[in-house]
């Protein structure tokens, strides 16, 4: 490959007049191009060094030291405490149920938002022939809006005389007060949650929903499977890397939940809420910059995790 | 008859979506019936909130607090709206929003195109080393860098400023990959025409592959000016007065604070928070909905 680009480039440069420092060998020129090369790097390769590599490894620093916001004035002169961060962190009540909490988030949230992502993505597929993308912007709006201001919408909602309440009571149902709830401060968190992440499921499904085969499904068909034998036996396993896929990447959303307690309950009540997040803007907050760091990593470990899995499934589909 | 059922067949036949035969027209017709009412439901629930927190943005304090609630405003009032602009400044909070994604999404469209470039169409020593770190800090949660970043930031005096803002999402290894992997695609054989035609690297990339990108610059663009606007957990740390805030930290702020209660200003602060974005969102559709399956799939 190399040689013939070369021996190319030199037949050319036989017929052109040859110039100056184009005469260069090829360890030369490759060298020159690895200068280049890096010259193109260079912005973002200093940007994402002191903005993003830095601070990474510095928080895996700080997690074994004492860093108090009283050390910015000198952040070397730090104490290094081994694992005492890690000791206090699982010993604080508050973190694990934070820990919980985020958990709680992630186990119900997710196969909920999923199981309404790819219901609204099969529907949209083989339900209707008509308009298909009215209803995908309907679905996808609540994607692209801040979470922030849902929050605030959503707390307005959850009140025990709010819109939900009033609309559960004409089927009967005396709604509870959501978010003063121990109990259902955190059902109401995912319902919005899974509400505002259901449309980036449907758009990754409707994707993964192209894949299968149509010929296939028509086979099927002839050969007397019903609709449902159809989805469970040939769409669903088709769709296997694509859920998984949609799985990991609202996980990794999902376990930094920070927003919706910020705005909705401030974590409460009675840390209901609080979130691994929270928990650690909060530690911030009280200038103990090196438990937030420790909680922060630990949350990371996990991402991480979920991560490698995905790079994986996405390894094996090539 | 035949016709109408066979000519969807014709202009698709690889993406097709599969729907059932029908057999009978009438129960067919039921059956996608069902479907329909289902659907229009689900996307009444879906937008619900948004027509009540738009209905309740027009509405007075008193119309608010009153039961049985009322759907429509019984006194429409723009009171809500005209004391974000008089009273509390969001003028100030759009320009900065604003601002720190604009200037975000420039420097990812430059930057990330640029190591995108040198990753996808030329060899150099640690080009490994640099993909793979990439890579590796693809989901790298802001919530594990704010701590240190917020020490650097003031070790540097530049709290509360635009820096301090806009730098930490400058570049995004996102980005990256998304124009790598569009880059990749570029035949070879272009940019080698170029080359033997004596144009350097800077103008075979500004010549021949930037005006190729179109469509990934479009869904970079997109995908960062969305995560710039509804960024919230480090310009809350970094902007610590009025000046520097951003919409969701004002708006934050404001319904934690002493408005908490009052939800005709906080619910008129969600519509001018929510508004652009969802009118950037119709009008550009397309190109959202592409930009999630690329950063999905691919």
């Amino acid at each position: 490959m190399v040689t013939t680009e070369t021996r190319r480039a030199d037949s050319f440069r036989a017929v052109r007049p040859p110039r100056a420092p184009e005469r260069l060998g090829p360890a030369a020129r490759r060298r020159r191009q690895s200068v280049i090369a890096w010259l193109f790097a260079l912005p973002f390769v200093l940007i994402f060094g002191f903005f993003m590599l830095v601070p990474l490894f510095s928080s895996f620093v700080m997690s074994f030291t004492d860093f108090t916001s009283k050390d910015v004035r000198n952040p070397l002169g730090v104490g290094f405490v081994g694992l005492d961060q890690f000791a206090e962190l699982f010993g604080n009540e508050q973190f694990v149920r934070s820990l919980l909490n985020t958990g709680y988030f992630v186990i119900v949230g997710i196969p909920l938002t999923m199981a309404v992502g790819l219901a609204l993505a099969v529907a949209l597929n083989n339900g209707i022939t008509r308009f298909r993308s009215a209803f995908r912007v309907g679905f996808y709006t609540p994607v692209v809006t801040s979470i922030v201001a849902v929050a605030v919408v959503w707390r307005f909602i959850l009140q025990p005389d709010g819109l939900l309440n009033l609309i559960l009571g004409w089927v009967g149902i005396a709604g509870p007060d959501w978010l003063n709830s121990t109990e259902w401060s955190m059902p109401a968190m995912i319902m919005m949650a899974v509400w505002r992440n259901m449309g980036t499921l449907m758009i990754i499904f409707l994707a993964g929903l192209q894949n299968v085969p149509v010929d296939v499904l028509e086979a099927a068909q002839v050969d007397g499977a019903n609709a449902w034998q159809r989805f469970v036996r040939i769409t669903l396993p088709i769709l296997r890397p694509t859920l998984l896929l949609g799985a990991v990447l609202l996980s990794v959303g999902f376990l930094q939940f920070f927003e919706e307690p910020f705005v909705m309950t401030k974590g409460g009540p009675l840390d209901s809420t609080l979130s691994v997040s929270y928990f650690t803007f909060n530690q911030f907050g009280y200038g103990k910059y090196g438990l937030a760091s420790a909680a922060s990593y630990v949350l990371f470990v996990v991402i991480a995790l979920l991560s490698l899995i995905q790079f994986r499934a996405l390894r094996s589909k090539d | 008859m035949t016709d109408t059922k066979t000519a969807p067949l014709r202009d698709r036949p690889t993406t097709r979506p599969f729907t059932t035969p029908r057999p009978r027209r009438y129960s067919a017709w039921k059956r996608q019936g069902w479907v329909y009412a289902a659907l229009v439901l689900a996307g009444a629930a879906t937008v619900l909130p948004f027509v009540w927190m738009l209905l309740g943005s027009f509405k007075t304090q008193g119309e608010l607090l009153r039961r049985p609630v009322t759907w429509w405003p019984q006194d429409p009032t723009l009171d809500n709206y005209v004391r974000w602009f008089t009273e509390l400044h969001i003028d100030l909070f759009f320009m900065n929003s604003l601002i720190v994604a604009v200037v975000t999404v420039l420097g990812n469209l430059l930057f990330c195109s640029m190591v995108g470039y040198a990753l996808a169409k030329m060899d150099f020593a640690g080009k490994r080393v640099l993909f793979l770190l990439v890579m590796v800090t693809l989901m790298v949660p802001g919530v594990v860098t704010f701590v240190p970043l917020f020490v650097m930031v003031s070790k540097l005096g530049l709290v509360n400023t635009y820096p301090a803002l806009i730098l930490p999402f400058l570049v995004s290894p996102l980005g990256v990959f998304l124009m790598r992997q569009f880059m990749m695609g570029i035949p070879d054989s272009l940019i080698e025409a170029a080359r033997i035609d004596g144009a350097g690297e800077l103008r075979t990339f500004t010549g021949i592959v930037m005006p190729l990108c179109g469509p990934p610059l479009a869904t970079l663009g997109i995908l960062t000016f969305l995560g710039s606007w509804n960024n919230f957990l480090w310009p809350l740390v970094a902007a610590q007065s009025e000046e520097k805030y951003t919409l969701p930290v004002a708006l934050s702020l404001y319904s934690t604070g002493q408005n908490a209660t009052d939800y005709g200003l906080l619910l008129a602060g969600a519509v001018l928070v929510i508004a652009p974005i969802v009118a950037l969102f119709i009008a550009l559709q397309r190109f959202f909905i592409q930009g999630v399956a690329a950063t999905g799939i691919k």
